[in-house]
């Protein structure tokens, strides 16, 4: 089985004037088909670098990238922006929605340039907006939405084109509980359903979707497990009232 | 339990059984389904430090039940109860024991810890968003409840990153 991301010895240098600060020091990752990946660590740890590099959004400095078994790193800008179009979904805390374009065609969008036809990518919209509860918005602007509901959209807008890997930095970084709550649903859904996801996130109620948790600190994966769940109880035996 | 009790008396007589069915009813699955015999070992408890009282209540072709009301000194004790402060969840951590003070005795480094520490509160987290996806909508206590579970998760989620930040 090919792994969907695969890197080797990845490091990422800053040039800060004439200091050069490490912000990531080797990497070797691995995220398999199907697999939900949960990034976390304390900031400037390197984990924002990290999937913005294997997103092609940040270059790197030494090491390898692996997506689908191609290698990647060594891609020409126009070739990533391509490859990030058929092969790669990417949701940032700021939504970078299409200002001038309604929030059904910033969805509908990225399916028609990854080569969907018209019905496909409206059937796509559509059930997307639908999960996120959103069909009634698909008509508005994105400036007409709030916080909470543009984020729905950015992730709506970065499964459109069935990427092979989403890529996610803090997608609910600015969420209330209950828009979180959709979010969380339409992630579980899409996991469920085959869909590989590697997200940095602070958000427990988020990473706790994750099949796996990588932890970053200066730069260096310093644990990388499964999440163990029991799966059983009512709320009374979870949480103990004193 | 006693004053959970208490609360329950202040609004009517009732005994114990009526007192249990109370419990479920207001907390839902949030609450771990009392125990009958520890409800009424709690009331006998409170009658006999004078906060409540019973009354024997005859029935037709069955032994008599004890109706149990709210005495003026338990009044009192759930007044002071509901008007003072509540302690928060936790004045000291266990975990943070640990973390301070294993590296001492060179059984285990703290990133370690951390790292494992970090899956085990995620994997509570699991437990408690499987938990809520179960909960019906109209359980709002129950929600409440998971919901303030999971803050404080966050919370000791956050703080386990300062931890690792500062002394790893």
């Amino acid at each position: 089985m090919t792994s969907v991301v695969k890197t080797v010895n990845l490091v990422k240098i800053y040039q800060d004037g004439a200091v050069p600060v490490p912000a990531v020091r080797g990497v070797d990752l691995q995220v398999e088909p199907g697999e939900f990946v949960a990034v976390m660590g304390p900031s400037g740890s390197g984990k924002s670098t990290l999937v913005h590099m294997l997103g092609g959004l940040d270059t790197r400095t030494s090491g390898e990238i692996w997506l689908d078994g191609k290698r990647v790193d060594t891609l020409s800008e126009s070739a990533w922006a391509l490859l990030r179009r058929k092969r790669i979904g990417f949701v940032f805390q700021f939504f970078n929605l299409v200002a001038n374009m309604t929030v059904g065609d910033n969805v509908e969008l990225p399916a028609l340039l990854a080569g969907a036809s018209p019905k496909v990518a409206r059937e796509r919209r559509e059930s997307l907006l639908a999960a996120l509860n959103l069909t009634d918005r698909a008509e508005a602007a994105p400036a007409q939405l709030s916080g909470g509901e543009q984020q729905r959209v950015a992730l709506a807008r970065a499964l459109a084109n069935q990427p092979s890997l989403l890529l996610a930095d803090e997608p609910t970084g600015n969420l209330d509980s209950r828009n979180t709550r959709d979010v969380l649903r339409l992630l579980g859904k899409v996991h469920k359903e085959g869909q590989t996801i590697v997200m940095v996130t602070h958000d427990a109620r988020v990473a706790s979707l994750a099949d796996r948790v990588v932890s970053l600190f200066d730069g260096e994966i310093v644990d990388d497990g499964r999440i163990a769940r029991r799966r059983t109880g009512t709320a009374g035996e979870v949480i103990d009232l004193r | 339990m006693r004053l959970h009790l208490l609360a329950l008396l202040a609004k009517e007589p009732a005994h114990g059984y009526e007192l249990k069915q109370a419990l479920e009813q207001t907390f839902g699955s949030a609450y771990p389904s009392p125990n009958i015999g520890q409800i009424y070992v709690t009331l006998g408890r409170l009658e006999k430090d004078g906060l409540v009282r019973a009354v024997d209540v005859e029935q037709s072709n069955r032994p008599n039940k004890k109706v149990y009301y709210l005495t003026a000194k338990g009044r009192e004790l759930l007044t002071v109860w509901v008007d003072e402060p509540t302690e928060g969840p936790r004045v000291r951590d266990e975990f943070f024991m640990k973390l301070v003070l294993a590296p001492l005795t060179g059984i285990a480094d703290r990133m370690a810890l951390i790292s494992r520490q970090r899956r085990h509160y995620l994997g509570l987290m699991s437990d408690l968003n499987d938990l809520l996806s179960r909960t019906p909508p109209t359980d709002r206590v129950a929600i409440l409840l998971i919901e303030g579970a999971m803050l404080h998760l966050q919370a000791d989620l956050d703080w386990l990153e300062r931890c690792q930040e500062d002394l790893a």
